[in-house]
């Protein structure tokens, strides 16, 4: 297998985009990873458009943010894995070059969440689980997601306090980065405050829709080392699922089996440990998710997540700096574009282009990336 | 016979389950069993993941322990005018979870993870079929 490197990464600022459409908001994010990877639009060989269709008005908009982009004749499709949508796109460009058939290829992680009417986004929201058995009861993503936070308190005795933790940390360092939908730090109380959305989770427990776009450029070794000072390269990839319905998954309901399963992948393809892992970016959709990645990744022993939280040891210093760019729950979760813009977080890590949040010496990085209810995980090792 | 009933709102109308429907209005909750592997499934599937099995339906006594629950205070668009309403994960004393809605006749305060209770199959106003998670009987 051929090696893979990053040549070049992009994002928007995550927000409310009133003022743009998907083609042009997934442009800024590709415009800014063309030219960090110092190359043209040409020189892509194959473009890979990320996103949950579902907040789509157009239909397979692979087509028309191709066209938009310049990336005509060369191949390009949609990905959909939910939230987990561009970490499988990274993984499939990934096989596009180290099998040899391209050199050059552009992951295009996007979403415009704002595009639909409140009342579709509704309706949107009521079919996130299994259709057939527990939408017709009024499930919703933030209730789903509840079930695992009540499920762990009860185990491990994981409190609100270490969940809120989490969401004061992630707040603190969206005010360090320019691309972040919120700048303003938030408080304890202002957490345990907020409206009950899904008891125990409350608004500051959940993350906020949002629109924007993040681009990845993957390149053989052979072109990486022509174009590019600073290669990142892909060392280790695990992708996996679980089942939909929570009703055919391990009923302790305090850990995300697919999270399991492609973190070992992840690390044995990368011969790395959780413990040489110097910065990471995880999927914290709600702070409980946060929380049960760091058992699930091996950052701590499993029940010690809220500990690992309470103690701050996933703060710039600590054990295992986690979310340092204000994750999901303070940069915003444009859901297409998550997946790529932890990607560009790391990168931006492993060149010590991360300026006040930059983590010493960094060498290793990894982002996690769950897609919907936890049915969908990529892991994605970075190595510098 | 149709599934199109099931649920408060449905999405999914045709199905080889409609049987489920059927059970549910006379009472009965019901799993499948494959008859070569003896696996048993709840919700029921029509096909085993054995491969090569052939199912047939086996009634649950409904007799189950709470997992987890929320209390939902933001809820889809049909479901806007039921806010609050609770939804637990219970375990079948036959081994089986299912996720389903708390009856309203439990108070909040009641509830908590590892208490008895028992799925009854329930019909709404309007012909509508579910089943929810209610005490025992017997029980206050």
């Amino acid at each position: 297998m051929n090696k893979v490197a990053i040549i070049g990464v992009g994002q928007t600022k995550f927000g409310r985009r009133p003022d743009a459409s998907i083609r042009e908001i997934a442009f800024e994010g590709f415009q800014e990873a063309v030219e960090d990877a110092q190359i043209m639009p040409e020189d892509i060989q194959a473009s890979i458009v990320c996103s949950a269709t579902h907040y789509d008005k157009q239909r397979t908009p692979a087509g028309v943010i191709a066209e938009y982009l310049g990336l005509n004749p060369q191949p390009t499709f949609n990905v959909e894995a939910v939230c987990a949508a561009s970490g499988v796109g990274l993984r499939i460009g990934w096989s596009f070059i180290s099998s040899g058939l391209h050199d050059i290829v552009a992951v295009v992680g996007f979403q415009k969440m704002t595009e639909l009417s409140s009342a579709e986004v509704q309706e949107v929201m009521g079919r996130s689980g299994d259709v057939m058995w527990e939408s017709p009861f009024g499930t919703t993503m933030p209730g789903y997601f509840a079930l695992y936070a009540r499920s762990h308190m009860q185990r491990y005795g994981t409190t609100e306090d270490q969940m809120a933790k989490v969401a004061v940390k992630n707040h603190f360092y969206a005010t360090k980065n320019p691309k972040a939908m919120f700048g303003k730090e938030i408080s304890m109380e202002d957490v345990l405050g907020s409206r009950m959305i899904a008891s125990p989770l409350k608004r500051y427990d959940c993350c906020s829709n949002s629109d924007g776009a993040a681009c990845i450029i993957l390149a053989s070794e052979e072109v990486a080392r022509k174009v590019s000072d600073t290669p990142v390269w892909v060392s280790g990839l695990g992708l996996a699922s679980s089942p939909m319905t929570l009703t055919s998954r391990d009923p302790s309901l305090t850990s995300f089996d697919c999270t399991v399963e492609a973190a070992k992948e992840a690390y044995r393809m990368s011969g790395v440990e959780p413990k040489d892992v110097d910065v990471a970016e995880v999927h914290d959709c709600f702070t409980i998710t946060e929380i049960i990645n760091y058992e699930d990744l091996g950052f701590c022993d499993r029940g010690q997540g809220g500990k690992l939280a309470e103690e701050g040891q996933t703060y710039l210093g600590g054990k295992i700096p986690v979310n340092i760019d204000g994750g999901l729950l303070a940069k915003g979760h444009p859901v297409g574009a998550t997946g790529a813009s932890q990607i560009r977080t790391l990168v931006r890590q492993l060149r010590g282009q991360a300026g006040d949040t930059q983590v010493k010496d960094a060498k290793v990085g990894l982002a996690h990336n769950l897609g919907g209810i936890g049915m969908y995980c990529a892991v994605t090792i970075l190595k510098a | 016979m149709s599934f199109g009933k099931f649920g408060k709102i449905s999405y999914v109308s045709e199905t080889k389950l409609q049987e489920f429907e059927k059970r549910l209005e006379e009472g009965h909750i019901v799993g499948s069993k494959c008859k070569k592997c003896g696996q048993l499934y709840f919700p029921p599937r029509a096909d085993c993941k054995c491969m090569k099995g052939e199912m047939e339906w086996t009634e649950l006594s409904g007799n189950c322990q709470l997992r987890t629950f929320t209390t939902l205070h933001f809820a889809p668009a049909s479901f806007r005018y039921e806010v609050p309403y609770v939804l637990g994960v219970a375990q079948f004393e036959e081994g089986p979870t299912v996720l389903a809605p708390l009856s309203k006749e439990i108070k909040e305060d009641e509830i908590r993870i590892g208490m008895s209770l028992k799925l009854v199959p329930t019909e709404l106003i309007g012909g509508r079929m579910i089943y929810e998670l209610r005490k025992p009987e017997g029980q206050p």
